[in-house]
Protein backbone atom coordinates (compact mmCIF):
# COMPACT_ATOMS: atom_id res chain seq x y z
CA UNK A 1 0.00 0.00 0.00
CA UNK A 2 1.55 3.80 -0.84
CA UNK A 3 2.12 5.59 1.98
CA UNK A 4 3.06 9.08 1.44
CA UNK A 5 4.82 10.13 -1.66
CA UNK A 6 7.20 7.53 -2.00
CA UNK A 7 7.02 4.83 0.46
CA UNK A 8 5.36 1.16 1.06
CA UNK A 9 4.06 -0.25 3.71
CA UNK A 10 3.16 -3.83 3.88
CA UNK A 11 0.36 -4.56 5.68
CA UNK A 12 0.69 -8.52 5.44
CA UNK A 13 4.36 -8.80 6.84
CA UNK A 14 6.56 -10.43 4.15
CA UNK A 15 8.70 -12.96 6.10
CA UNK A 16 12.75 -13.20 5.40
CA UNK A 17 12.63 -16.67 5.51
CA UNK A 18 16.45 -17.26 5.31
CA UNK A 19 19.34 -15.30 4.20
CA UNK A 20 23.16 -16.49 2.69
CA UNK A 21 26.26 -14.95 3.04
CA UNK A 22 29.27 -15.72 1.16
CA UNK A 23 32.43 -13.43 1.76
CA UNK A 24 36.27 -13.60 0.30
CA UNK A 25 39.70 -13.79 1.98
CA UNK A 26 39.60 -10.10 3.04
CA UNK A 27 36.40 -10.31 5.01
CA UNK A 28 37.24 -13.29 6.79
CA UNK A 29 39.54 -11.19 8.35
CA UNK A 30 37.25 -8.65 8.49
CA UNK A 31 35.28 -7.35 11.96
CA UNK A 32 32.21 -9.43 11.58
CA UNK A 33 33.48 -13.00 10.31
CA UNK A 34 30.57 -14.59 11.85
CA UNK A 35 28.07 -12.88 9.67
CA UNK A 36 29.54 -15.26 6.83
CA UNK A 37 28.03 -18.86 6.05
CA UNK A 38 30.50 -19.60 3.48
CA UNK A 39 34.30 -17.77 3.54
CA UNK A 40 36.85 -18.53 0.94
CA UNK A 41 40.65 -18.16 0.75
CA UNK A 42 40.87 -17.69 -2.56
CA UNK A 43 39.44 -15.04 -4.12
CA UNK A 44 39.76 -16.63 -7.56
CA UNK A 45 37.32 -19.60 -6.25
CA UNK A 46 38.99 -21.77 -8.86
CA UNK A 47 37.52 -19.97 -11.78
CA UNK A 48 39.71 -18.21 -14.57
CA UNK A 49 38.14 -14.64 -13.94
CA UNK A 50 36.70 -12.25 -11.46
CA UNK A 51 33.57 -12.27 -12.88
CA UNK A 52 33.15 -15.84 -12.65
CA UNK A 53 34.48 -16.08 -9.35
CA UNK A 54 31.97 -13.28 -8.44
CA UNK A 55 29.31 -15.44 -10.26
CA UNK A 56 30.15 -18.50 -8.09
CA UNK A 57 29.81 -16.17 -5.05
CA UNK A 58 26.09 -15.18 -5.51
CA UNK A 59 25.47 -19.24 -7.22
CA UNK A 60 26.55 -20.07 -3.44
CA UNK A 61 24.71 -17.46 -1.86
CA UNK A 62 21.32 -18.78 -3.37
CA UNK A 63 22.17 -22.23 -2.70
CA UNK A 64 22.84 -21.61 1.23
CA UNK A 65 19.54 -19.78 1.40
CA UNK A 66 17.34 -22.00 0.06
CA UNK A 67 19.66 -24.91 1.73
CA UNK A 68 19.41 -23.16 4.97
CA UNK A 69 15.15 -22.69 4.13
CA UNK A 70 14.79 -26.22 3.54
CA UNK A 71 13.18 -25.20 0.20
CA UNK A 72 13.60 -26.51 -3.39
CA UNK A 73 14.42 -23.90 -6.13
CA UNK A 74 11.16 -24.97 -8.08
CA UNK A 75 9.32 -23.47 -5.18
CA UNK A 76 10.71 -19.86 -5.67
CA UNK A 77 8.53 -18.03 -7.68
CA UNK A 78 11.05 -15.45 -8.61
CA UNK A 79 15.00 -13.96 -8.17
CA UNK A 80 15.70 -10.44 -8.32
CA UNK A 81 19.35 -9.31 -8.31
CA UNK A 82 21.71 -7.34 -9.69
CA UNK A 83 25.87 -6.62 -9.63
CA UNK A 84 28.16 -3.91 -10.57
CA UNK A 85 29.93 -5.32 -13.25
CA UNK A 86 28.77 -4.08 -17.17
CA UNK A 87 24.98 -5.44 -17.81
CA UNK A 88 25.37 -7.56 -14.89
CA UNK A 89 26.49 -10.51 -16.27
CA UNK A 90 27.73 -12.35 -13.22
CA UNK A 91 24.07 -11.88 -12.21
CA UNK A 92 22.75 -13.08 -15.41
CA UNK A 93 24.27 -16.51 -15.43
CA UNK A 94 23.83 -17.19 -11.94
CA UNK A 95 20.09 -16.68 -12.64
CA UNK A 96 20.72 -19.18 -15.72
CA UNK A 97 22.50 -21.74 -13.64
CA UNK A 98 19.92 -21.66 -10.75
CA UNK A 99 16.40 -21.23 -13.74
CA UNK A 100 14.67 -19.06 -11.53
CA UNK A 101 12.20 -16.55 -13.43
CA UNK A 102 14.56 -13.35 -13.05
CA UNK A 103 14.01 -9.51 -13.17
CA UNK A 104 17.53 -8.01 -13.26
CA UNK A 105 17.68 -4.79 -10.90
CA UNK A 106 20.27 -2.00 -10.64
CA UNK A 107 20.70 0.61 -8.05
CA UNK A 108 24.56 0.25 -8.00
CA UNK A 109 25.16 -0.50 -4.47
CA UNK A 110 21.73 0.12 -3.13
CA UNK A 111 20.97 -3.11 -5.33
CA UNK A 112 20.41 -4.82 -2.05
CA UNK A 113 17.47 -2.51 -0.88
CA UNK A 114 15.99 -2.25 -4.29
CA UNK A 115 15.51 -5.95 -4.88
CA UNK A 116 14.48 -6.69 -1.09
CA UNK A 117 11.74 -3.78 -1.33
CA UNK A 118 10.61 -5.28 -4.72
CA UNK A 119 10.24 -8.99 -3.21
CA UNK A 120 8.40 -7.70 -0.36
CA UNK A 121 6.16 -5.53 -2.62
CA UNK A 122 5.41 -8.63 -4.49
CA UNK A 123 4.94 -10.78 -1.79
CA UNK A 124 2.58 -8.39 -0.24
CA UNK A 125 0.60 -8.32 -3.11
CA UNK A 126 0.38 -12.02 -3.18
CA UNK A 127 2.20 -11.81 -6.64
CA UNK A 128 4.26 -14.37 -5.50
CA UNK A 129 4.65 -16.84 -2.40
CA UNK A 130 8.70 -17.31 -2.39
CA UNK A 131 11.33 -14.65 -3.66
CA UNK A 132 14.75 -14.61 -3.74
CA UNK A 133 16.22 -11.14 -3.78
CA UNK A 134 20.20 -10.75 -3.99
CA UNK A 135 23.13 -8.07 -4.65
CA UNK A 136 26.77 -9.69 -5.45
CA UNK A 137 30.36 -7.25 -6.29
CA UNK A 138 34.17 -8.60 -6.08
CA UNK A 139 36.83 -6.57 -5.04
CA UNK A 140 39.12 -6.90 -8.26
CA UNK A 141 36.53 -7.44 -11.13
CA UNK A 142 34.87 -3.58 -9.62
CA UNK A 143 38.66 -2.13 -9.46
CA UNK A 144 39.15 -3.54 -13.01
CA UNK A 145 35.96 -2.16 -14.35
CA UNK A 146 35.98 1.13 -12.08
CA UNK A 147 39.20 1.56 -10.98
CA UNK A 148 42.65 0.64 -12.32
CA UNK A 149 44.42 -2.91 -12.85
CA UNK A 150 44.50 -4.59 -9.09
CA UNK A 151 47.87 -4.88 -9.07
CA UNK A 152 48.58 -0.64 -10.50
CA UNK A 153 50.16 0.98 -7.75
CA UNK A 154 47.99 4.44 -7.57
CA UNK A 155 48.01 5.25 -4.51
CA UNK A 156 44.15 6.50 -3.21
CA UNK A 157 42.91 9.61 -1.16
CA UNK A 158 42.04 8.61 2.14
CA UNK A 159 38.33 9.34 1.04
CA UNK A 160 38.08 6.33 -1.22
CA UNK A 161 36.57 2.77 -0.36
CA UNK A 162 37.20 -1.15 -0.38
CA UNK A 163 34.56 -2.82 -2.65
CA UNK A 164 33.81 -6.27 -0.74
CA UNK A 165 34.30 -9.40 -1.96
CA UNK A 166 31.20 -11.51 -1.12
CA UNK A 167 27.56 -11.98 -2.34
CA UNK A 168 24.16 -11.60 -0.19
CA UNK A 169 20.74 -13.31 -0.25
CA UNK A 170 17.58 -13.55 1.26
CA UNK A 171 14.40 -15.72 0.91
CA UNK A 172 11.17 -14.06 1.18
CA UNK A 173 8.23 -15.40 1.90
CA UNK A 174 3.84 -14.73 2.27
CA UNK A 175 4.40 -16.25 5.95
CA UNK A 176 6.90 -17.50 8.21
CA UNK A 177 9.02 -17.20 11.21
CA UNK A 178 11.07 -14.51 10.15
CA UNK A 179 11.68 -10.96 10.92
CA UNK A 180 9.05 -9.03 8.81
CA UNK A 181 9.69 -6.42 5.77
CA UNK A 182 7.06 -3.70 6.59
CA UNK A 183 7.83 -0.75 5.06
CA UNK A 184 10.14 0.50 2.18
CA UNK A 185 10.99 3.89 0.79
CA UNK A 186 11.97 4.39 -2.61
CA UNK A 187 14.79 7.11 -3.06
CA UNK A 188 15.58 9.94 -5.34
CA UNK A 189 18.42 10.52 -7.55
CA UNK A 190 20.65 12.92 -6.11
CA UNK A 191 23.31 14.40 -8.09
CA UNK A 192 25.15 17.44 -5.76
CA UNK A 193 27.66 18.03 -9.18
CA UNK A 194 30.09 15.80 -7.51
CA UNK A 195 32.51 14.47 -9.68
CA UNK A 196 35.20 12.31 -7.63
CA UNK A 197 34.71 8.74 -7.71
CA UNK A 198 37.31 8.60 -5.31
CA UNK A 199 34.65 10.12 -2.79
CA UNK A 200 31.67 8.13 -3.33
CA UNK A 201 30.72 7.93 0.52
CA UNK A 202 30.76 12.28 0.36
CA UNK A 203 28.63 12.34 -3.01
CA UNK A 204 26.11 9.45 -1.34
CA UNK A 205 25.51 10.93 1.89
CA UNK A 206 22.61 13.25 0.58
CA UNK A 207 20.69 10.44 -1.15
CA UNK A 208 21.27 8.68 2.12
CA UNK A 209 19.38 11.59 4.61
CA UNK A 210 16.83 12.49 1.34
CA UNK A 211 15.68 8.99 1.55
CA UNK A 212 15.62 8.85 5.50
CA UNK A 213 13.60 11.86 5.82
CA UNK A 214 11.52 10.93 3.27
CA UNK A 215 10.73 7.58 4.87
CA UNK A 216 10.35 9.44 8.37
CA UNK A 217 7.80 12.06 6.80
CA UNK A 218 6.00 9.29 4.80
CA UNK A 219 5.63 7.35 7.62
CA UNK A 220 4.96 9.67 10.11
CA UNK A 221 7.30 8.71 12.72
CA UNK A 222 10.15 9.80 14.54
CA UNK A 223 13.64 8.26 14.13
CA UNK A 224 13.70 6.75 17.70
CA UNK A 225 10.96 4.90 16.08
CA UNK A 226 13.82 2.26 15.12
CA UNK A 227 16.43 0.83 17.56
CA UNK A 228 19.09 1.33 14.33
CA UNK A 229 19.01 3.37 11.09
CA UNK A 230 21.53 1.53 9.03
CA UNK A 231 22.71 2.99 5.90
CA UNK A 232 24.42 1.19 3.20
CA UNK A 233 28.08 2.03 2.52
CA UNK A 234 28.50 5.61 2.99
CA UNK A 235 31.95 5.11 4.98
CA UNK A 236 33.42 7.25 7.41
CA UNK A 237 33.54 10.60 5.03
CA UNK A 238 29.91 9.73 4.35
CA UNK A 239 28.64 8.94 7.30
CA UNK A 240 28.97 12.05 9.28
CA UNK A 241 28.16 14.27 6.23
CA UNK A 242 24.44 12.47 6.23
CA UNK A 243 24.37 12.33 10.29
CA UNK A 244 24.96 16.14 10.31
CA UNK A 245 22.72 16.96 7.44
CA UNK A 246 19.72 15.10 9.23
CA UNK A 247 20.56 17.07 12.50
CA UNK A 248 20.84 20.59 10.05
CA UNK A 249 17.35 19.39 9.05
CA UNK A 250 16.26 19.04 12.71
CA UNK A 251 15.89 15.36 12.67
CA UNK A 252 16.42 13.96 15.92
CA UNK A 253 18.99 11.51 14.77
CA UNK A 254 21.45 9.18 17.85
CA UNK A 255 24.79 9.02 16.88
CA UNK A 256 25.16 5.54 18.72
CA UNK A 257 21.87 4.45 17.04
CA UNK A 258 23.27 5.18 13.29
CA UNK A 259 25.48 2.85 11.90
CA UNK A 260 27.08 2.19 8.12
CA UNK A 261 28.00 -1.29 6.84
CA UNK A 262 30.82 -0.13 5.18
CA UNK A 263 32.40 0.54 8.58
CA UNK A 264 31.03 -2.35 10.63
CA UNK A 265 32.29 -4.68 8.11
CA UNK A 266 36.53 -4.06 8.48
CA UNK A 267 38.28 -3.78 11.46
CA UNK A 268 39.76 -0.53 11.74
CA UNK A 269 43.12 -1.54 11.10
CA UNK A 270 42.20 -3.04 7.86
CA UNK A 271 43.69 -0.70 4.95
CA UNK A 272 40.41 0.43 3.62
CA UNK A 273 40.77 3.75 3.83
CA UNK A 274 37.22 5.14 4.28
CA UNK A 275 35.21 1.85 4.67
CA UNK A 276 33.63 -0.86 2.82
CA UNK A 277 31.42 -0.32 -0.51
CA UNK A 278 29.68 -2.76 -3.07
CA UNK A 279 26.72 -3.92 -3.96
CA UNK A 280 27.68 -6.73 -1.74
CA UNK A 281 28.20 -4.62 1.30
CA UNK A 282 24.88 -3.83 2.50
CA UNK A 283 23.63 -7.02 1.68
CA UNK A 284 26.18 -9.40 3.49
CA UNK A 285 26.38 -6.96 6.72
CA UNK A 286 22.33 -6.85 6.94
CA UNK A 287 21.77 -10.06 6.29
CA UNK A 288 24.25 -11.98 7.65
CA UNK A 289 25.08 -9.46 11.27
CA UNK A 290 21.79 -6.41 11.76
CA UNK A 291 19.17 -9.43 10.69
CA UNK A 292 20.53 -11.79 12.68
CA UNK A 293 20.26 -9.33 15.72
CA UNK A 294 16.82 -8.84 15.40
CA UNK A 295 16.31 -12.68 14.84
CA UNK A 296 18.54 -12.81 18.43
CA UNK A 297 15.88 -10.39 20.23
CA UNK A 298 18.83 -7.72 20.36
CA UNK A 299 17.36 -5.41 18.26
CA UNK A 300 13.14 -5.27 17.25
CA UNK A 301 13.20 -2.57 14.23
CA UNK A 302 16.03 -1.54 11.74
CA UNK A 303 16.00 0.87 8.68
CA UNK A 304 18.01 0.06 6.26
CA UNK A 305 19.14 2.51 3.87
CA UNK A 306 21.46 1.13 1.27
CA UNK A 307 22.99 3.81 -0.95
CA UNK A 308 24.39 3.60 -4.37
CA UNK A 309 26.29 5.95 -7.14
CA UNK A 310 24.94 5.63 -10.33
CA UNK A 311 28.00 6.32 -11.99
CA UNK A 312 30.04 4.84 -14.97
CA UNK A 313 33.44 4.65 -16.18
CA UNK A 314 32.02 7.00 -19.09
CA UNK A 315 30.57 9.10 -17.32
CA UNK A 316 33.13 9.87 -14.94
CA UNK A 317 35.63 10.14 -17.73
CA UNK A 318 33.18 12.93 -19.62
CA UNK A 319 33.23 15.02 -16.62
CA UNK A 320 29.42 14.15 -15.60
CA UNK A 321 28.56 14.41 -11.80
CA UNK A 322 27.86 11.39 -9.90
CA UNK A 323 24.17 10.55 -9.53
CA UNK A 324 23.33 8.95 -5.98
CA UNK A 325 20.49 7.18 -4.91
CA UNK A 326 19.48 5.43 -1.27
CA UNK A 327 16.70 2.91 -1.03
CA UNK A 328 15.30 2.14 2.64
CA UNK A 329 13.53 -0.80 4.16
CA UNK A 330 12.56 -1.38 7.71
CA UNK A 331 12.70 -4.55 8.81
CA UNK A 332 11.22 -5.76 12.42
CA UNK A 333 10.87 -9.03 14.73
CA UNK A 334 7.85 -10.71 14.87
CA UNK A 335 5.05 -9.81 16.79
CA UNK A 336 5.38 -6.00 16.15
CA UNK A 337 3.26 -4.63 14.81
CA UNK A 338 3.63 -0.50 12.98
CA UNK B 1 38.88 26.01 -14.97
CA UNK B 2 37.66 25.59 -10.69
CA UNK B 3 35.37 28.82 -10.78
CA UNK B 4 33.80 28.13 -14.46
CA UNK B 5 33.04 24.85 -12.83
CA UNK B 6 31.99 26.35 -9.66
CA UNK B 7 29.57 28.61 -11.63
CA UNK B 8 27.50 26.34 -13.80
CA UNK B 9 26.79 24.43 -10.26
CA UNK B 10 22.94 25.77 -8.86
CA UNK B 11 23.39 27.08 -4.85
CA UNK B 12 22.34 23.97 -3.28
CA UNK B 13 24.59 21.91 -4.91
CA UNK B 14 27.96 24.46 -3.82
CA UNK B 15 26.28 25.06 -0.79
CA UNK B 16 25.83 20.92 -0.36
CA UNK B 17 30.02 20.56 -1.67
CA UNK B 18 30.88 23.01 0.79
CA UNK B 19 29.27 21.23 3.62
CA UNK B 20 30.91 17.92 1.95
CA UNK B 21 34.27 19.32 1.59
CA UNK B 22 34.73 20.38 5.83
CA UNK B 23 33.75 16.86 7.12
CA UNK B 24 35.95 15.00 3.60
CA UNK B 25 39.30 13.15 5.29
CA UNK B 26 42.19 15.86 3.27
CA UNK B 27 44.91 14.42 1.63
CA UNK B 28 48.22 14.50 4.11
CA UNK B 29 49.61 16.09 1.08
CA UNK B 30 53.01 17.30 3.16
CA UNK B 31 53.16 13.70 4.41
CA UNK B 32 52.69 12.17 1.23
CA UNK B 33 55.37 14.42 -0.34
CA UNK B 34 58.34 13.46 2.00
CA UNK B 35 57.64 9.53 1.75
CA UNK B 36 57.30 9.83 -1.72
CA UNK B 37 60.83 11.74 -1.50
CA UNK B 38 62.57 8.94 0.57
CA UNK B 39 60.87 6.19 -1.52
CA UNK B 40 61.63 7.52 -4.31
CA UNK B 41 65.44 8.80 -3.87
CA UNK B 42 65.43 5.26 -2.30
CA UNK B 43 64.30 3.71 -6.05
CA UNK B 44 67.24 5.67 -7.33
CA UNK B 45 69.34 4.78 -5.08
CA UNK B 46 69.35 1.09 -6.04
CA UNK B 47 69.31 2.12 -9.61
CA UNK B 48 72.40 3.72 -9.20
CA UNK B 49 73.49 0.68 -7.42
CA UNK B 50 72.78 -1.64 -9.90
CA UNK B 51 74.20 0.60 -12.76
CA UNK B 52 77.45 0.95 -10.55
CA UNK B 53 77.82 -2.84 -10.79
CA UNK B 54 77.10 -3.30 -14.25
CA UNK B 55 80.09 -0.61 -14.45
CA UNK B 56 82.81 -2.16 -12.52
CA UNK B 57 81.58 -5.61 -13.14
CA UNK B 58 80.86 -5.61 -16.72
CA UNK B 59 82.41 -3.36 -19.56
CA UNK B 60 80.12 -0.41 -19.42
CA UNK B 61 80.69 2.78 -19.44
CA UNK B 62 78.51 5.41 -17.55
CA UNK B 63 76.22 5.78 -20.98
CA UNK B 64 75.85 2.77 -21.75
CA UNK B 65 75.28 1.15 -18.15
CA UNK B 66 71.59 3.00 -18.32
CA UNK B 67 69.63 0.22 -20.79
CA UNK B 68 70.74 -2.53 -18.51
CA UNK B 69 70.00 -0.80 -15.30
CA UNK B 70 66.23 0.11 -16.58
CA UNK B 71 65.81 -3.36 -17.64
CA UNK B 72 66.89 -5.14 -14.31
CA UNK B 73 64.68 -2.62 -12.22
CA UNK B 74 61.84 -3.29 -14.91
CA UNK B 75 62.40 -7.04 -14.06
CA UNK B 76 62.37 -6.35 -9.99
CA UNK B 77 59.05 -4.29 -10.87
CA UNK B 78 57.64 -7.48 -12.59
CA UNK B 79 58.02 -9.60 -9.66
CA UNK B 80 56.80 -7.24 -7.14
CA UNK B 81 54.10 -6.85 -9.35
CA UNK B 82 53.46 -10.05 -9.74
CA UNK B 83 53.41 -10.96 -6.20
CA UNK B 84 50.85 -8.25 -5.42
CA UNK B 85 53.62 -6.25 -3.17
CA UNK B 86 54.01 -3.63 -5.88
CA UNK B 87 50.84 -1.40 -5.20
CA UNK B 88 51.15 -2.03 -1.80
CA UNK B 89 54.10 0.23 -1.72
CA UNK B 90 53.09 2.63 -4.16
CA UNK B 91 49.81 3.29 -1.36
CA UNK B 92 52.09 4.45 0.94
CA UNK B 93 55.27 6.05 -1.63
CA UNK B 94 52.55 7.42 -4.37
CA UNK B 95 54.36 9.89 -6.65
CA UNK B 96 57.51 7.84 -5.24
CA UNK B 97 57.19 4.70 -6.65
CA UNK B 98 55.09 6.18 -9.56
CA UNK B 99 57.17 8.44 -11.08
CA UNK B 100 60.73 6.62 -11.56
CA UNK B 101 60.56 4.04 -14.39
CA UNK B 102 59.12 1.11 -12.03
CA UNK B 103 55.80 3.02 -11.75
CA UNK B 104 55.94 2.87 -15.76
CA UNK B 105 56.67 -1.03 -15.59
CA UNK B 106 54.04 -1.61 -12.98
CA UNK B 107 51.45 0.31 -15.00
CA UNK B 108 52.49 -2.23 -17.94
CA UNK B 109 52.94 -5.12 -16.12
CA UNK B 110 49.23 -4.94 -14.13
CA UNK B 111 47.35 -4.11 -16.90
CA UNK B 112 49.08 -7.41 -18.74
CA UNK B 113 48.23 -9.55 -16.08
CA UNK B 114 44.65 -7.81 -15.39
CA UNK B 115 43.40 -8.25 -19.09
CA UNK B 116 45.11 -12.00 -19.57
CA UNK B 117 41.42 -13.41 -18.53
CA UNK B 118 40.38 -11.42 -22.44
CA UNK B 119 42.50 -13.55 -24.09
CA UNK B 120 46.23 -12.58 -25.23
CA UNK B 121 45.10 -10.10 -28.41
CA UNK B 122 42.24 -8.79 -27.08
CA UNK B 123 43.06 -8.75 -23.73
CA UNK B 124 46.49 -8.55 -22.64
CA UNK B 125 47.75 -6.90 -26.39
CA UNK B 126 44.87 -3.98 -26.93
CA UNK B 127 44.98 -3.16 -22.98
CA UNK B 128 48.41 -3.73 -21.53
CA UNK B 129 49.48 -0.10 -22.56
CA UNK B 130 45.93 1.33 -21.47
CA UNK B 131 47.70 2.97 -18.83
CA UNK B 132 51.09 3.67 -19.86
CA UNK B 133 49.90 4.75 -23.46
CA UNK B 134 49.22 8.53 -22.60
CA UNK B 135 53.03 8.22 -20.97
CA UNK B 136 54.52 7.22 -24.29
CA UNK B 137 51.84 9.76 -26.93
CA UNK B 138 52.89 12.66 -24.70
CA UNK B 139 56.38 11.89 -23.75
CA UNK B 140 56.77 11.89 -27.56
CA UNK B 141 55.04 14.47 -29.04
CA UNK B 142 56.89 16.98 -26.09
CA UNK B 143 59.82 15.86 -26.96
CA UNK B 144 58.92 16.17 -30.60
CA UNK B 145 57.86 20.00 -29.46
CA UNK B 146 60.95 20.12 -27.73
CA UNK B 147 63.34 19.73 -30.70
CA UNK B 148 61.09 21.77 -33.23
CA UNK B 149 62.02 24.41 -30.70
CA UNK B 150 65.70 23.76 -30.31
CA UNK B 151 66.02 23.26 -34.22
CA UNK B 152 64.44 26.92 -34.74
CA UNK B 153 66.68 28.46 -31.58
CA UNK B 154 70.03 26.72 -33.33
CA UNK B 155 69.50 27.00 -37.17
CA UNK B 156 67.68 30.75 -36.60
CA UNK B 157 68.65 32.22 -33.61
CA UNK B 158 72.26 32.31 -33.65
CA UNK B 159 73.21 30.25 -30.95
Amino acid sequence: MLKGHQSWIFENRPAILSTGTIGGPFEAKGNIPEAFDTLHEDMWLNQDSWEKAQQKMLEEAIQTTLKKARIEKENIEFLIAGDLINQMTPTSFAASTSSIPFLGAFSACATSMESLALAASIINAKGANYILCAASSHNAATEKQFRYPTEYGGQKPPTSQWTVTGAGCALVAQNGTGPAVTSATIGKVADMGMTDPFNMGGAMAIAAADTIEAHLRDLQIDPSYYDLIITGDLGHVGREVSFDLLRDRNIPIESEKYVDCGITIYREDQPVLAGGSGAACSAIVTYGHYLQEVIKGNLQRILVVATGSLHSTLSIQQKAPIPCIAHAVSIEARGEHL
Amino acid sequence: MGDKKKQKLQPNQQRYQAFQQKRETKRPVFKNCIKAFLIGGFICFIGQLISTFYIYQFNFTEKTAGNPTIATLIFITMLLTGFGVYDRIAQVAGAGSAVPVTGFGNAVISSAIEYRSEGFILGVGSNMLKLAGPVIVYGVFSAFVVAIIKTILTQWGGF
